[in-house]
């Protein structure tokens, strides 16, 4: 079974971040880390090669730096990578993002597309869905468990009330939740490993991808601090000014 | 000619940028033990200290990652170099000294022996278990009467037949309770040799100490063995002399070394992230002229220390280091570590005191390195002997 597995690499979520203030992008250190919700894609990806033989190709696209996240999952035990880097990329959409990370899966063959549902930083949340489509491949989307075997993929598909049970036939694409599996820590002969495993580099016209941008980002504002919450004292009667205020905000 | 001076400002948290000594593989390897200790260790360590109980259920992770004889070649350990393993055990021990024992003792104190003195037969049988956390290990030198002197101890191991019998006690022995194996170190008619003693043989028995105010996250023991009879496949052939066990502590002295300034900076960072929230007559603390003071102070602590071990570290894996020098890293590096626990300690008044923060543990627990793994009287010895020629032990 061929296993790709779409890994982002982010600045460490521990650091500070910094914007670029005329593009708005965020500034990205030389030294990135696996973004921690891939970790959950890898590790699945690992299972499921182990299981029933076959190989953990990574695929990446953004600013390579030093490549550290992508030693990272290549010490968890990934076989090799893909690493799409092109200046004509920044500022990237998240269907621009598909389009490459597609074009690079097909180079490379697949049974089988893992992605993160959302990634840390940027969190759209709309790869995995796009990447399906452009591969002509069923999206089988938030799995809390997955199995694959004898040509087809089945998922728990988390939802509000529970989970689905879906089933498609491979190849397919399956974005998984954190905590799908525990994710092993890379092991130390898999870091002396690493630097032996290939990493193959792509750029946009390597892989025949149209790099104009359709999407600027034309403002950035933080967050609104939290507004004070409102308090009701009880004096017998609070149950309906809760439920009054829960139907305002349109919750119930 | 000169480069010109950089302006960029210093981090804080690495003054010296001792993070460059390192290379990526090295990098990515710290960044593994430290996730590891963020997400395993920190979470759970003020409990286990409270509680006195070492994680064992992390063995098995600890294995896997390749933390356990990581230093050590072949037989499922991971080979690699020494400077690899003093990283790890300094973000080991930025967790808790206890912690970081557990690793040094199955390591360095219990593999290495084996891998280092056994037969064959004996590293096929337990490395690879040890290895990967399924066999825990412990090192038994220490006696009651034998600490600082541990030539003069009394455990002994006398010939009946093809078999050996081996009557005595340890003391103070980390991992005592949990170990399946244990090394233990004993006077025969060849002279001092050790015995791989598996700890369900009939005569071995392991009492747990209890009640100690340092090292509470690591288990403790006293060991007797009373007429404890094992065959000669189970005796370490390579060596029959004080040096097979002060071979082991070399190992463990250079991971000691390294593994304090773990502990003196987790101590340095919390005193330093309190003393700019922490506010008195109107301003964080950290504005007053004697907290500064404190704070460069511990600040060239742990970065000199870091210089030290790395150092030692380069030479290790040169082949150039000598007992000596892991004397002056394991004494220095350990007095100035406890130095910034205490100092740390006061500057975060009465919340030091508590285990909401790490430091008090950390102070309590650099009381016990400060004396295992030879005191620091003995390494100043050791120096004292080097500089002098003369010996000043007894
Ligand atoms: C030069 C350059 C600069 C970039 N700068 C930024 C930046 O500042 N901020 C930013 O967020 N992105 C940046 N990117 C990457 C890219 O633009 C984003 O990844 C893209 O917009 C996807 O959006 P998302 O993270 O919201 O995806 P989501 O839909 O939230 O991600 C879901 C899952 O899709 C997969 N996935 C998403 N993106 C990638 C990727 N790039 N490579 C591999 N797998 C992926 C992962 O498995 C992820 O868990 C840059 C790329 C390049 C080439
Ligand atoms: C928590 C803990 C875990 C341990 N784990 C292990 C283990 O796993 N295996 C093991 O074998 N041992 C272990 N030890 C034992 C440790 O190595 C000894 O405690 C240490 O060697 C000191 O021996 P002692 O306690 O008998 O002190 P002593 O040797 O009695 O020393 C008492 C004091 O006298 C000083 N002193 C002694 N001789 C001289 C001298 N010639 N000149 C000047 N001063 C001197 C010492 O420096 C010290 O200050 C552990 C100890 C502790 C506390």
């Amino acid at each position: 079974m061929q296993v790709v597995v779409c890994v982002k690499q982010i600045p460490d979520p521990s650091g500070t971040y910094t914007l670029d203030p005329e593009t708005h992008f965020l500034v990205r250190p030389d030294e990135q880390v696996l973004d921690d919700t891939d970790r959950y894609g890898v590790e699945m990806g690992l299972q499921i090669a182990q299981a029933h033989g076959g190989s953990v190709t990574l695929v990446s696209m953004g600013p390579k730096g030093s490549m550290q996240g992508i030693r990272q999952a290549l010490a968890m035990g990934a076989d090799r990578a893909v690493v799409v880097d092109d200046a004509d990329l920044k500022g990237s959409d998240a269907l621009t993002t598909a389009q490459v990370l597609a074009a690079a899966i097909q180079r490379t063959g697949f049974d089988l597309v893992i992605t993160g549902t959302e990634s840390t930083d940027g969190y759209s949340g709309v790869v995995p869905q796009m990447l399906a489509e452009l591969l002509d491949v069923p999206a089988l989307t938030y799995a809390t468990e997955v199995e694959a075997r004898d040509g087809k993929v089945t998922i728990n598909r988390q939802t509000s009330a529970g989970y689905d049970v879906v089933e498609a036939s491979l190849p397919a694409v399956v974005s998984v939740t954190a905590g799908v599996v525990e994710p092993r820590y890379p092991t130390f002969k898999g870091i002396m490993d690493a630097k032996k495993k290939e990493v193959e580099e792509l750029t946009a016209s390597d892989l025949g991808v149209d790099t104009s941008l359709r999407q600027r980002v034309t403002a950035v504002e933080p967050a609104p601090e939290r507004e004070a919450g409102v308090k009701i004292e009880d004096d017998g009667e609070a149950h309906l000014k809760v439920v009054e205020l829960l139907q305002q905000k349109k919750v119930i | 000619m000169t480069a010109d001076i950089s302006l960029t400002p210093p981090d804080p948290k690495d003054f010296l940028d001792t993070d460059s000594l390192f290379d990526e593989e090295e990098r990515l390897l710290r960044d593994t033990v430290r996730d590891f200790v963020r997400k395993e260790i920190l979470p759970n360590i003020a409990d286990w200290w409270e509680q006195g109980v070492f994680p064992v259920e992390l063995a098995k992770t600890m294995g896997d990652m390749g933390l356990l004889g990581m230093h050590l070649e072949g037989y499922g350990c991971a080979g690699t170099s020494g400077t690899a393993y003093g990283l790890a055990c300094l973000e080991l021990e930025a967790g808790d000294s206890g912690i970081r024992s557990f690793v040094s003792v199955q390591g360095s104190l219990a593999m290495f022996p084996i891998w280092k003195f056994g037969s064959e037969e004996q590293k096929q049988e337990w490395l690879p278990r040890m290895a990967a956390g399924e066999v825990i290990g412990c090192f038994g030198l220490t006696e009651p009467d034998s600490g600082s002197d541990p030539a003069s101890m009394r455990t002994h191991a006398r010939r009946d037949g093809s078999d050996w019998i081996i009557n005595g006690s340890k003391m103070w022995i980390t991992n005592g309770n949990l170990a399946q194996v244990a090394i233990i170190w004993a006077r025969t008619d060849e002279g001092i040799n050790g015995f791989i003693v598996p700890t369900d043989t009939p005569g071995f028995e392991a009492h747990e100490i209890k009640h100690k105010a340092s090292l509470r996250a690591s288990v403790t023991s006293e060991l007797s063995l009373d007429d404890v009879r094992v065959p000669d496949a189970y005796r370490l052939p390579g060596v029959s002399s004080m040096r097979g066990p002060l071979s082991c502590l070399n190992e463990a002295r250079y991971g000691i070394a390294w593994g304090v300034v773990g502990a003196a900076r987790a101590c340095f960072e919390a005193a330093l992230d309190y003393s700019l929230e922490r506010q008195q007559f109107g301003k964080p603390i950290g504005s007053f002229q004697l907290t500064q003071r404190k704070l460069v102070e511990m600040m060239i602590a742990v970065n000199r220390g870091m210089l030290v071990a790395h150092h030692l570290g380069r030479r290790k894996d040169a082949g150039t280091l000598t007992p000596h020098q892991i004397s002056f890293g394991k004494m220095d590096n350990t007095r100035n570590a406890l130095e910034v626990a205490r100092t740390a300690r006061g500057i975060l008044g009465g919340n030091g005191i508590t285990l909401e923060y790490p430091v008090f543990r950390h102070m309590a627990n650099l009381e016990t390195v400060y004396t295992y793994e030879g005191t620091n009287e003995i390494h100043t010895l050791i120096m004292g002997q080097a500089l002098t020629g003369i010996e000043a032990f007894s």
